[in-house]
Protein backbone atom coordinates (compact mmCIF):
# COMPACT_ATOMS: atom_id res chain seq x y z
CA UNK A 1 0.00 0.00 0.00
CA UNK A 2 1.64 3.79 -0.77
CA UNK A 3 1.34 6.77 1.28
CA UNK A 4 -1.72 7.94 -0.50
CA UNK A 5 -3.73 4.48 0.48
CA UNK A 6 -2.18 4.63 4.13
CA UNK A 7 -3.62 8.24 4.53
CA UNK A 8 -7.17 7.46 3.34
CA UNK A 9 -7.42 4.46 5.42
CA UNK A 10 -6.22 6.27 8.91
CA UNK A 11 -8.62 8.91 7.63
CA UNK A 12 -11.32 6.38 6.82
CA UNK A 13 -11.01 4.76 9.98
CA UNK A 14 -11.08 7.58 12.07
CA UNK A 15 -14.25 9.17 10.60
CA UNK A 16 -15.65 5.89 10.56
CA UNK A 17 -15.62 5.15 14.48
CA UNK A 18 -16.25 9.18 14.53
CA UNK A 19 -19.11 8.15 13.26
CA UNK A 20 -20.25 5.16 15.70
CA UNK A 21 -20.73 7.62 18.69
CA UNK A 22 -22.20 10.77 16.49
CA UNK A 23 -24.98 9.11 15.43
CA UNK A 24 -26.26 7.53 18.78
CA UNK A 25 -25.91 10.80 20.08
CA UNK A 26 -28.17 12.41 17.87
CA UNK A 27 -30.64 9.89 18.16
CA UNK A 28 -31.07 9.77 21.59
CA UNK A 29 -31.19 13.57 22.10
CA UNK A 30 -34.24 13.22 20.16
CA UNK A 31 -35.90 10.18 22.37
CA UNK A 32 -34.76 11.43 25.60
CA UNK A 33 -36.17 14.90 25.42
CA UNK A 34 -39.57 13.73 23.90
CA UNK A 35 -39.69 11.32 26.84
CA UNK A 36 -39.05 14.54 29.24
CA UNK A 37 -41.65 16.43 27.48
CA UNK A 38 -44.24 13.45 27.97
CA UNK A 39 -43.23 13.94 31.99
CA UNK A 40 -43.13 17.49 31.42
CA UNK A 41 -46.87 17.58 30.55
CA UNK A 42 -48.35 14.61 32.88
CA UNK A 43 -45.80 15.20 36.00
CA UNK A 44 -45.93 11.33 36.22
CA UNK A 45 -42.31 10.26 38.22
CA UNK A 46 -42.13 7.46 35.42
CA UNK A 47 -41.47 9.38 32.44
CA UNK A 48 -38.99 11.33 34.69
CA UNK A 49 -37.17 8.18 35.23
CA UNK A 50 -37.47 6.94 32.22
CA UNK A 51 -35.95 10.06 30.76
CA UNK A 52 -33.35 10.10 32.75
CA UNK A 53 -32.31 6.29 32.00
CA UNK A 54 -31.76 6.80 28.10
CA UNK A 55 -29.97 10.28 29.36
CA UNK A 56 -27.48 8.37 31.03
CA UNK A 57 -26.73 5.90 28.05
CA UNK A 58 -26.77 9.39 26.13
CA UNK A 59 -24.35 10.39 28.22
CA UNK A 60 -22.00 7.24 28.09
CA UNK A 61 -21.78 7.70 24.63
CA UNK A 62 -21.36 11.17 24.55
CA UNK A 63 -18.86 10.83 26.50
CA UNK A 64 -16.46 8.49 24.69
CA UNK A 65 -17.23 10.25 21.91
CA UNK A 66 -16.72 13.59 22.51
CA UNK A 67 -13.26 15.34 20.40
CA UNK A 68 -12.86 11.75 18.73
CA UNK A 69 -13.82 14.67 15.43
CA UNK A 70 -10.82 16.32 16.44
CA UNK A 71 -8.45 13.77 15.42
CA UNK A 72 -10.03 14.18 11.68
CA UNK A 73 -8.40 17.95 12.51
CA UNK A 74 -5.45 17.08 13.59
CA UNK A 75 -5.16 14.71 10.50
CA UNK A 76 -6.00 17.77 8.31
CA UNK A 77 -2.88 19.64 9.14
CA UNK A 78 -0.64 16.70 8.97
CA UNK A 79 -1.28 14.40 6.33
CA UNK A 80 -3.56 16.61 4.14
CA UNK A 81 -1.70 20.27 4.33
CA UNK A 82 -2.36 20.83 0.52
CA UNK A 83 -5.55 20.20 0.97
CA UNK A 84 -5.77 22.11 4.39
CA UNK A 85 -4.04 25.27 2.51
CA UNK A 86 -5.87 25.16 -0.56
CA UNK A 87 -9.60 24.84 1.15
CA UNK A 88 -8.39 28.03 2.93
CA UNK A 89 -11.60 29.73 4.99
CA UNK A 90 -14.31 27.81 3.39
CA UNK A 91 -13.28 24.69 5.25
CA UNK A 92 -12.07 26.39 8.69
CA UNK A 93 -14.88 28.54 9.18
CA UNK A 94 -17.80 26.24 9.35
CA UNK A 95 -15.35 24.02 11.56
CA UNK A 96 -14.42 26.83 13.82
CA UNK A 97 -18.10 28.15 14.23
CA UNK A 98 -19.23 24.66 14.80
CA UNK A 99 -16.44 23.95 17.85
CA UNK A 100 -17.89 27.26 19.22
CA UNK A 101 -21.03 26.41 18.98
CA UNK A 102 -20.82 22.92 20.19
CA UNK A 103 -18.40 24.19 23.06
CA UNK A 104 -20.80 26.60 23.96
CA UNK A 105 -24.50 24.76 23.82
CA UNK A 106 -23.08 21.66 24.92
CA UNK A 107 -21.10 22.43 27.70
CA UNK A 108 -23.71 24.32 29.27
CA UNK A 109 -26.98 22.70 28.24
CA UNK A 110 -25.35 19.15 29.06
CA UNK A 111 -24.14 20.21 32.34
CA UNK A 112 -28.21 21.35 33.41
CA UNK A 113 -29.80 18.20 31.69
CA UNK A 114 -27.13 16.10 34.01
CA UNK A 115 -27.01 18.06 37.20
CA UNK A 116 -29.72 20.49 36.95
CA UNK A 117 -32.44 17.67 38.20
CA UNK A 118 -34.47 18.92 41.33
CA UNK A 119 -32.43 22.23 41.35
CA UNK A 120 -33.61 24.33 38.03
CA UNK A 121 -37.16 24.31 37.05
CA UNK A 122 -38.98 21.16 34.83
CA UNK A 123 -38.94 23.77 32.29
CA UNK A 124 -35.68 25.36 32.58
CA UNK A 125 -34.93 21.36 32.81
CA UNK A 126 -36.49 20.52 29.16
CA UNK A 127 -35.49 23.44 27.28
CA UNK A 128 -31.64 22.27 28.47
CA UNK A 129 -32.52 19.02 27.36
CA UNK A 130 -33.88 19.59 23.86
CA UNK A 131 -31.22 22.43 23.22
CA UNK A 132 -28.17 19.65 23.82
CA UNK A 133 -29.96 17.77 21.36
CA UNK A 134 -30.31 21.01 19.08
CA UNK A 135 -27.04 21.80 19.68
CA UNK A 136 -25.51 18.29 18.69
CA UNK A 137 -27.65 18.87 15.67
CA UNK A 138 -25.96 22.62 14.38
CA UNK A 139 -22.48 21.07 14.90
CA UNK A 140 -23.65 18.50 12.51
CA UNK A 141 -25.00 21.25 10.45
CA UNK A 142 -21.05 22.81 10.21
CA UNK A 143 -19.51 19.75 9.53
CA UNK A 144 -21.83 18.76 6.92
CA UNK A 145 -21.38 21.86 5.20
CA UNK A 146 -17.98 21.70 5.25
CA UNK A 147 -18.27 18.10 3.95
CA UNK A 148 -20.85 18.81 1.62
CA UNK A 149 -18.42 22.15 -0.24
CA UNK A 150 -16.29 19.30 -0.97
CA UNK A 151 -18.73 17.45 -3.04
CA UNK A 152 -19.97 20.41 -4.99
CA UNK A 153 -17.44 23.68 -4.21
CA UNK A 154 -20.25 26.78 -4.37
CA UNK A 155 -19.50 30.39 -3.23
CA UNK A 156 -16.04 30.15 -3.61
CA UNK A 157 -12.94 32.34 -5.80
CA UNK A 158 -9.27 30.66 -6.71
CA UNK A 159 -6.72 33.15 -5.72
CA UNK A 160 -3.37 32.36 -7.47
CA UNK A 161 -1.46 34.71 -5.05
CA UNK A 162 -2.59 33.11 -2.11
CA UNK A 163 -2.86 29.55 -3.60
CA UNK A 164 -6.48 29.26 -1.61
CA UNK A 165 -9.73 29.22 -2.80
CA UNK A 166 -11.74 32.48 -0.61
CA UNK A 167 -15.31 32.28 0.06
CA UNK A 168 -17.20 35.17 -1.66
CA UNK A 169 -20.42 33.99 -0.82
CA UNK A 170 -20.75 32.72 2.77
CA UNK A 171 -25.23 31.80 1.88
CA UNK A 172 -24.03 29.50 -1.19
CA UNK A 173 -21.48 27.92 0.87
CA UNK A 174 -23.61 27.42 3.95
CA UNK A 175 -27.14 26.54 2.21
CA UNK A 176 -26.17 24.60 -0.84
CA UNK A 177 -28.67 22.28 -1.76
CA UNK A 178 -26.11 19.37 -1.16
CA UNK A 179 -25.70 20.57 2.08
CA UNK A 180 -29.36 20.88 3.03
CA UNK A 181 -30.05 17.76 1.79
CA UNK A 182 -27.31 15.60 3.31
CA UNK A 183 -27.78 17.08 6.61
CA UNK A 184 -31.26 16.51 6.45
CA UNK A 185 -30.40 12.61 5.62
CA UNK A 186 -27.45 12.15 7.96
CA UNK A 187 -29.51 13.73 10.74
CA UNK A 188 -32.59 11.68 10.34
CA UNK A 189 -30.29 8.33 10.21
CA UNK A 190 -28.95 9.45 12.97
CA UNK A 191 -32.81 9.35 14.93
CA UNK A 192 -33.20 5.75 13.28
CA UNK A 193 -30.60 4.25 14.96
CA UNK A 194 -31.15 5.89 17.96
CA UNK A 195 -34.86 4.73 17.69
CA UNK A 196 -33.68 0.88 16.46
CA UNK A 197 -31.18 1.32 20.06
CA UNK A 198 -33.98 2.41 22.44
CA UNK A 199 -35.90 -0.56 20.67
CA UNK A 200 -32.84 -2.97 20.91
CA UNK A 201 -32.53 -2.39 24.35
CA UNK A 202 -35.68 -2.38 25.56
CA UNK A 203 -36.49 -5.29 23.71
CA UNK A 204 -33.74 -6.88 26.06
CA UNK A 205 -35.00 -6.50 29.67
CA UNK A 206 -38.14 -8.00 27.65
CA UNK A 207 -36.08 -11.07 26.66
CA UNK A 208 -34.51 -11.30 30.23
CA UNK A 209 -38.37 -11.46 31.63
CA UNK A 210 -37.26 -8.71 33.94
CA UNK A 211 -41.05 -8.03 35.16
CA UNK A 212 -40.22 -4.83 36.83
CA UNK A 213 -38.74 -2.86 33.68
CA UNK A 214 -41.46 -4.37 31.94
CA UNK A 215 -43.47 -1.55 31.57
CA UNK A 216 -40.65 0.99 30.94
CA UNK A 217 -39.46 -1.07 28.32
CA UNK A 218 -43.12 -1.67 26.34
CA UNK A 219 -43.61 2.62 26.75
CA UNK A 220 -39.77 2.77 25.43
CA UNK A 221 -40.49 0.41 22.48
CA UNK A 222 -43.14 2.81 21.57
CA UNK A 223 -41.62 6.39 21.29
CA UNK A 224 -38.78 4.67 20.18
CA UNK A 225 -40.12 2.37 17.18
CA UNK A 226 -43.26 6.00 16.25
CA UNK A 227 -40.02 8.13 16.31
CA UNK A 228 -37.83 5.41 13.93
CA UNK A 229 -40.66 4.85 11.79
CA UNK A 230 -41.64 8.92 11.37
CA UNK A 231 -37.54 8.96 11.06
CA UNK A 232 -36.99 5.87 8.34
CA UNK A 233 -39.61 7.62 5.99
CA UNK A 234 -38.37 10.76 5.98
CA UNK A 235 -34.65 9.73 6.06
CA UNK A 236 -35.68 7.64 2.16
CA UNK A 237 -37.22 11.00 0.90
CA UNK A 238 -34.17 13.06 1.68
CA UNK A 239 -32.02 10.10 0.51
CA UNK A 240 -34.23 10.97 -3.05
CA UNK A 241 -33.24 14.21 -2.73
CA UNK A 242 -29.71 13.40 -1.69
CA UNK A 243 -29.66 11.02 -4.56
CA UNK A 244 -30.97 13.85 -7.20
CA UNK A 245 -28.25 16.25 -5.92
CA UNK A 246 -25.77 13.40 -6.81
CA UNK A 247 -27.16 13.15 -10.06
CA UNK A 248 -26.69 17.08 -10.74
CA UNK A 249 -23.59 17.57 -9.15
CA UNK A 250 -21.50 14.16 -9.08
CA UNK A 251 -22.83 12.00 -12.51
CA UNK A 252 -19.96 9.81 -12.44
CA UNK A 253 -20.36 8.72 -8.33
CA UNK A 254 -24.26 7.84 -9.77
CA UNK A 255 -23.14 5.88 -12.47
CA UNK A 256 -20.44 3.93 -10.41
CA UNK A 257 -23.75 3.64 -7.65
CA UNK A 258 -25.81 1.93 -9.86
CA UNK A 259 -22.85 -0.03 -11.92
CA UNK A 260 -23.94 2.20 -15.13
CA UNK A 261 -21.75 2.03 -17.77
CA UNK A 262 -23.98 2.84 -21.12
CA UNK A 263 -26.20 5.98 -20.85
CA UNK A 264 -29.49 6.06 -22.06
CA UNK A 265 -32.89 7.18 -22.21
CA UNK A 266 -35.73 6.06 -19.83
CA UNK A 267 -33.01 4.73 -17.83
CA UNK A 268 -33.98 1.74 -15.28
CA UNK A 269 -32.91 1.36 -11.53
CA UNK A 270 -30.76 -1.73 -10.95
CA UNK A 271 -32.89 -3.12 -7.70
CA UNK A 272 -31.11 -6.07 -6.82
CA UNK A 273 -27.48 -7.56 -9.00
CA UNK A 274 -24.46 -8.77 -9.00
CA UNK A 275 -21.79 -7.48 -10.60
CA UNK A 276 -19.43 -9.30 -13.05
CA UNK A 277 -15.77 -9.90 -11.49
CA UNK A 278 -14.68 -9.79 -15.40
CA UNK A 279 -15.47 -6.37 -16.06
CA UNK A 280 -11.98 -4.45 -15.63
CA UNK A 281 -12.26 -1.10 -17.67
CA UNK A 282 -15.27 0.95 -18.28
CA UNK A 283 -14.79 1.08 -21.92
CA UNK A 284 -14.45 -3.07 -22.29
CA UNK A 285 -17.66 -4.83 -23.83
CA UNK A 286 -17.82 -7.08 -21.07
CA UNK A 287 -21.95 -7.18 -19.30
CA UNK A 288 -20.83 -5.12 -16.00
CA UNK A 289 -23.86 -8.00 -14.25
CA UNK A 290 -24.00 -11.24 -14.11
CA UNK A 291 -27.49 -10.96 -12.73
CA UNK A 292 -29.82 -7.80 -12.26
CA UNK A 293 -33.60 -7.18 -11.44
CA UNK A 294 -34.63 -3.55 -13.36
CA UNK A 295 -37.23 -1.07 -12.21
CA UNK A 296 -37.56 0.39 -15.61
CA UNK A 297 -37.36 4.34 -15.98
CA UNK A 298 -36.85 5.03 -12.46
CA UNK A 299 -33.12 5.65 -12.50
CA UNK A 300 -34.17 8.67 -14.95
CA UNK A 301 -36.94 9.84 -12.85
CA UNK A 302 -34.97 9.60 -9.71
CA UNK A 303 -32.17 11.54 -11.20
CA UNK A 304 -33.81 13.68 -13.48
CA UNK A 305 -37.85 13.75 -12.66
CA UNK A 306 -38.48 12.54 -15.84
CA UNK A 307 -38.76 8.77 -16.32
CA UNK A 308 -37.74 9.04 -20.00
CA UNK A 309 -34.66 11.76 -19.57
CA UNK A 310 -31.09 10.82 -20.29
CA UNK A 311 -28.62 9.75 -17.93
CA UNK A 312 -25.24 9.84 -18.85
CA UNK A 313 -23.30 6.20 -17.94
CA UNK A 314 -19.35 5.85 -17.19
CA UNK A 315 -18.96 5.52 -20.50
CA UNK A 316 -20.61 8.56 -21.48
CA UNK A 317 -19.04 10.63 -19.13
CA UNK A 318 -15.46 9.32 -19.92
CA UNK A 319 -16.39 10.38 -23.55
CA UNK A 320 -18.74 13.32 -23.52
CA UNK A 321 -20.65 14.19 -26.45
CA UNK A 322 -23.67 13.91 -24.98
CA UNK A 323 -26.11 17.11 -24.34
CA UNK A 324 -26.55 18.88 -21.06
CA UNK A 325 -29.38 19.85 -19.00
CA UNK A 326 -28.16 23.39 -19.79
CA UNK A 327 -28.11 22.52 -23.58
CA UNK A 328 -24.16 22.58 -23.67
CA UNK A 329 -22.04 19.65 -24.98
CA UNK A 330 -20.30 17.68 -22.07
CA UNK A 331 -17.03 17.49 -22.53
CA UNK A 332 -14.58 14.18 -22.65
CA UNK A 333 -12.28 13.90 -19.55
CA UNK A 334 -9.63 13.48 -22.52
CA UNK A 335 -10.39 17.45 -23.07
CA UNK A 336 -11.31 18.21 -19.09
CA UNK A 337 -7.28 17.10 -18.50
CA UNK A 338 -6.28 18.68 -21.04
CA UNK A 339 -8.24 22.34 -19.62
CA UNK A 340 -6.91 21.48 -16.28
CA UNK A 341 -3.07 20.87 -17.60
CA UNK A 342 -3.42 24.26 -19.16
CA UNK A 343 -5.21 26.12 -15.74
CA UNK A 344 -1.90 24.53 -13.97
CA UNK A 345 0.41 25.47 -16.53
CA UNK A 346 -0.84 29.21 -16.49
CA UNK A 347 -0.69 28.97 -12.95
CA UNK A 348 2.59 28.66 -12.81
CA UNK A 349 3.49 31.46 -15.51
CA UNK A 350 1.33 33.78 -13.50
CA UNK A 351 3.68 32.97 -10.72
CA UNK A 352 6.44 33.41 -12.50
CA UNK A 353 5.17 36.62 -14.27
CA UNK A 354 4.10 38.17 -11.18
CA UNK A 355 7.22 37.31 -9.44
CA UNK A 356 9.06 38.99 -12.12
CA UNK A 357 7.03 42.05 -11.95
CA UNK A 358 5.57 41.24 -15.39
CA UNK A 359 2.10 42.44 -15.24
CA UNK A 360 0.87 41.93 -18.82
CA UNK A 361 1.76 38.10 -18.58
CA UNK A 362 0.28 37.79 -15.35
CA UNK A 363 -3.06 39.26 -16.44
CA UNK A 364 -3.06 37.50 -19.72
CA UNK A 365 -2.08 34.06 -17.21
CA UNK A 366 -4.74 35.12 -14.41
CA UNK A 367 -7.58 35.26 -17.31
CA UNK A 368 -6.28 31.80 -18.53
CA UNK A 369 -6.27 30.31 -15.04
CA UNK A 370 -10.11 31.79 -14.53
CA UNK A 371 -11.35 30.30 -17.44
CA UNK A 372 -10.14 26.81 -16.70
CA UNK A 373 -10.57 26.42 -13.32
CA UNK A 374 -13.50 24.09 -13.00
CA UNK A 375 -11.04 21.89 -14.25
CA UNK A 376 -8.10 22.63 -12.48
CA UNK A 377 -8.34 19.04 -10.75
CA UNK A 378 -8.31 17.27 -14.41
CA UNK A 379 -4.78 18.40 -14.59
CA UNK A 380 -3.86 15.56 -12.32
CA UNK A 381 -5.05 13.02 -14.08
CA UNK A 382 -2.85 10.56 -15.71
CA UNK A 383 -5.55 8.30 -17.53
CA UNK A 384 -8.96 9.31 -18.17
CA UNK A 385 -10.40 5.84 -16.76
CA UNK A 386 -8.80 7.14 -13.30
CA UNK A 387 -11.86 9.60 -12.68
CA UNK A 388 -14.15 6.16 -12.36
CA UNK A 389 -14.25 5.48 -8.61
CA UNK A 390 -14.23 2.19 -7.13
CA UNK A 391 -18.07 0.61 -8.69
CA UNK A 392 -17.78 -2.83 -6.66
CA UNK A 393 -17.53 -1.01 -3.26
CA UNK A 394 -20.18 2.13 -4.39
CA UNK A 395 -22.79 -0.42 -5.97
CA UNK A 396 -22.82 -2.65 -3.13
CA UNK A 397 -22.21 -0.12 -0.18
CA UNK A 398 -25.28 1.77 -2.00
CA UNK A 399 -27.62 -1.59 -1.72
CA UNK A 400 -26.63 -2.02 1.52
CA UNK A 401 -27.73 1.11 2.63
CA UNK A 402 -30.96 1.24 0.64
CA UNK A 403 -31.82 -2.46 1.94
CA UNK A 404 -31.25 -1.65 5.53
CA UNK A 405 -33.31 1.62 5.15
CA UNK A 406 -36.45 -0.48 3.55
CA UNK A 407 -35.32 -2.97 6.18
CA UNK A 408 -35.62 -0.73 9.38
CA UNK A 409 -39.02 0.81 8.21
CA UNK A 410 -40.70 -2.75 7.84
CA UNK A 411 -39.19 -3.34 11.41
CA UNK A 412 -40.54 -0.35 13.38
CA UNK A 413 -44.68 -1.01 11.36
CA UNK A 414 -44.00 -4.64 12.96
CA UNK A 415 -42.80 -3.45 16.59
CA UNK A 416 -45.70 -0.91 16.18
CA UNK A 417 -48.14 -3.74 15.43
CA UNK A 418 -46.62 -6.26 17.97
CA UNK A 419 -46.44 -3.91 20.58
CA UNK A 420 -50.14 -2.27 20.12
CA UNK A 421 -52.10 -5.42 18.77
CA UNK A 422 -50.14 -8.08 20.12
CA UNK A 423 -48.06 -8.96 23.55
CA UNK A 424 -44.61 -8.03 22.68
CA UNK A 425 -43.07 -9.31 25.59
CA UNK A 426 -44.01 -13.07 25.35
CA UNK A 427 -42.48 -12.55 21.77
CA UNK A 428 -39.15 -14.25 22.58
CA UNK A 429 -37.61 -14.11 18.46
CA UNK A 430 -38.72 -10.60 18.09
CA UNK A 431 -36.58 -9.40 21.21
CA UNK A 432 -33.81 -11.18 18.97
CA UNK A 433 -34.92 -9.51 15.80
CA UNK A 434 -34.90 -5.93 17.81
CA UNK A 435 -31.24 -7.12 19.58
CA UNK A 436 -29.68 -7.91 16.13
CA UNK A 437 -30.89 -4.86 14.43
CA UNK A 438 -28.83 -2.49 16.82
CA UNK A 439 -25.56 -3.41 14.67
CA UNK A 440 -27.31 -2.92 11.57
CA UNK A 441 -28.39 0.38 12.27
CA UNK A 442 -24.19 1.29 12.51
CA UNK A 443 -23.92 -1.19 9.21
CA UNK A 444 -26.08 1.40 7.40
CA UNK A 445 -24.63 4.51 8.39
CA UNK A 446 -21.37 3.58 7.77
CA UNK A 447 -22.40 2.15 4.37
CA UNK A 448 -23.92 5.53 3.17
CA UNK A 449 -20.45 7.01 4.15
CA UNK A 450 -18.75 4.73 2.14
CA UNK A 451 -20.97 5.40 -0.85
CA UNK A 452 -20.06 9.29 -0.03
CA UNK A 453 -16.77 9.64 0.25
CA UNK A 454 -15.56 6.33 -1.89
CA UNK A 455 -18.00 7.42 -4.78
CA UNK A 456 -16.39 10.88 -4.98
CA UNK A 457 -13.05 9.33 -5.89
CA UNK A 458 -10.30 10.38 -7.35
CA UNK A 459 -11.99 13.84 -5.79
CA UNK A 460 -10.76 15.47 -2.46
CA UNK A 461 -12.72 18.35 -3.92
CA UNK A 462 -14.88 18.01 -6.67
CA UNK A 463 -13.33 18.60 -9.87
CA UNK A 464 -10.70 20.42 -8.31
CA UNK A 465 -8.03 18.46 -5.70
CA UNK A 466 -7.77 14.81 -6.39
CA UNK A 467 -6.77 13.13 -3.80
CA UNK A 468 -3.07 12.03 -4.20
CA UNK A 469 -2.07 16.23 -5.05
CA UNK A 470 -4.05 16.72 -1.68
CA UNK A 471 -1.75 14.74 0.70
CA UNK A 472 1.52 15.55 2.55
CA UNK A 473 4.46 14.14 1.47
CA UNK A 474 4.89 12.12 4.66
CA UNK A 475 6.83 8.77 5.34
CA UNK A 476 4.56 5.82 4.64
CA UNK A 477 6.19 4.12 7.84
CA UNK A 478 4.94 7.57 10.57
CA UNK A 479 1.38 7.02 8.33
CA UNK A 480 1.47 3.50 9.46
CA UNK A 481 2.07 3.85 12.74
CA UNK A 482 -0.54 6.60 13.52
CA UNK A 483 -3.09 4.30 11.64
CA UNK A 484 -2.31 1.17 14.21
CA UNK A 485 -1.90 3.94 17.16
CA UNK A 486 -5.68 4.87 16.44
CA UNK A 487 -6.56 1.46 15.78
CA UNK A 488 -5.41 0.45 19.01
CA UNK A 489 -6.88 3.82 21.20
CA UNK A 490 -10.30 3.64 19.47
CA UNK A 491 -10.85 -0.34 19.49
CA UNK A 492 -10.04 0.62 23.28
CA UNK A 493 -12.40 3.29 23.74
CA UNK A 494 -15.27 1.17 21.72
CA UNK A 495 -14.75 -1.72 24.33
CA UNK A 496 -15.17 0.87 27.13
CA UNK A 497 -18.05 2.54 25.98
CA UNK A 498 -19.77 -1.09 25.36
CA UNK A 499 -18.75 -2.07 28.80
CA UNK A 500 -20.04 0.72 30.58
CA UNK A 501 -22.91 0.91 28.64
CA UNK A 502 -23.91 -2.87 29.17
CA UNK A 503 -23.07 -2.53 33.02
CA UNK A 504 -25.89 0.48 33.19
CA UNK A 505 -27.87 -1.70 30.95
CA UNK A 506 -28.17 -4.42 33.41
CA UNK A 507 -28.72 -2.15 36.27
CA UNK A 508 -31.93 -0.41 34.68
CA UNK A 509 -33.42 2.30 35.43
CA UNK A 510 -34.26 3.61 39.11
CA UNK A 511 -37.83 2.92 38.70
CA UNK B 1 -26.12 38.74 40.49
CA UNK B 2 -24.15 37.20 42.98
CA UNK B 3 -26.49 34.99 44.10
CA UNK B 4 -26.96 34.11 40.33
CA UNK B 5 -23.53 32.88 40.42
CA UNK B 6 -23.14 31.92 43.36
CA UNK B 7 -26.40 29.32 42.36
CA UNK B 8 -24.76 28.69 38.97
CA UNK B 9 -21.55 27.65 40.99
CA UNK B 10 -23.54 25.30 43.02
CA UNK B 11 -25.04 23.53 40.21
CA UNK B 12 -21.95 22.48 38.97
CA UNK B 13 -20.19 21.95 42.22
CA UNK B 14 -23.29 19.64 43.84
CA UNK B 15 -23.30 18.02 39.98
CA UNK B 16 -19.86 17.20 40.02
CA UNK B 17 -19.71 15.70 43.36
CA UNK B 18 -22.97 13.36 43.40
CA UNK B 19 -21.67 12.17 40.04
CA UNK B 20 -21.47 8.18 40.31
CA UNK B 21 -21.33 6.67 36.36
CA UNK B 22 -20.12 10.60 35.68
CA UNK B 23 -16.89 10.08 37.42
CA UNK B 24 -15.66 7.23 35.07
CA UNK B 25 -16.58 9.15 32.24
CA UNK B 26 -15.07 12.21 33.40
CA UNK B 27 -11.57 9.92 34.25
CA UNK B 28 -12.05 8.38 30.55
CA UNK B 29 -13.03 11.94 29.12
CA UNK B 30 -9.61 13.07 30.58
CA UNK B 31 -7.26 10.34 29.95
CA UNK B 32 -8.49 10.65 25.90
CA UNK B 33 -7.97 14.74 25.96
CA UNK B 34 -4.53 13.72 27.66
CA UNK B 35 -3.50 11.02 25.25
CA UNK B 36 -5.03 13.45 21.91
CA UNK B 37 -4.01 17.09 22.71
CA UNK B 38 -0.06 16.00 24.86
CA UNK B 39 0.84 12.86 23.13
CA UNK B 40 -0.89 13.06 20.00
CA UNK B 41 -0.99 16.31 18.75
CA UNK B 42 2.30 16.90 20.11
CA UNK B 43 4.50 13.83 19.07
CA UNK B 44 2.81 12.60 15.67
CA UNK B 45 0.38 15.20 14.45
CA UNK B 46 2.71 18.81 13.61
CA UNK B 47 1.32 20.82 11.28
CA UNK B 48 3.37 19.89 8.33
CA UNK B 49 3.43 23.57 6.35
CA UNK B 50 4.52 24.73 10.05
CA UNK B 51 7.22 22.10 9.77
CA UNK B 52 8.79 22.96 5.95
CA UNK B 53 7.85 27.03 6.00
CA UNK B 54 8.18 29.44 8.76
CA UNK B 55 5.44 32.03 7.31
CA UNK B 56 2.27 32.32 5.78
CA UNK B 57 4.40 33.54 2.21
CA UNK B 58 6.40 30.46 2.36
CA UNK B 59 3.37 27.96 2.97
CA UNK B 60 1.37 29.49 -0.25
CA UNK B 61 4.96 29.55 -2.01
CA UNK B 62 5.24 26.02 -0.85
CA UNK B 63 1.79 24.72 -1.60
CA UNK B 64 1.93 26.54 -5.11
CA UNK B 65 5.08 24.53 -5.58
CA UNK B 66 3.72 21.18 -5.08
CA UNK B 67 0.28 22.07 -6.86
CA UNK B 68 2.48 22.73 -10.26
CA UNK B 69 4.99 19.88 -9.50
CA UNK B 70 2.54 17.52 -9.31
CA UNK B 71 1.23 17.84 -12.21
CA UNK B 72 1.92 15.03 -14.43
Amino acid sequence: MSLIDWSRAQFALTAIYHWIFVPLTLGLALVMAIMETIYYRTKNDFWKQTAKYWQTLFGINFAVGVATGLILEFEFGTNWSNYSWFVGDIFGAPLAIEGIVAFFMEATFVAVMFFGWNKVSRGFHLASTWLTGIGATISAWWILVANSWMQYPVGMEFNPDTARNEMVDFMAVAFSPMAVNKFCHTVLSGWVLGSIFVVGVSCWYLLKKRDKEKDFALKSIKIGAWTGLVAAGLCALTGDGAGYEVAQRQPMKLAAMEGYYEGEEGAGLVAFGILNPAKETPTDSVDPFLFRIEVPHMLSLLAERDPEAFVPGIKNILEGGYTQKDGTVALSVEEKIARGRNAITVFSHYRIAKAEGDTATAIAARETLEENMPYFGYGYIKNAEDVVPNVPLTFYMFRIMVMLGGYFILFFMVVLFLVYKKDLSRMKWMHWVALLTIPLGYIAGQAGWAVAECGRQPWVIQDMLPTNVAVSQLSTSSVQLTFFIFLFLFTVMLIAEIGIMCKTIKKGPKL
Amino acid sequence: MRERLMKVWLLYADGFRNMTIGKTLWALILIKLFIMFCILRVFFFPNYLNNVADNDFQKEDFVSQQLIDRCP
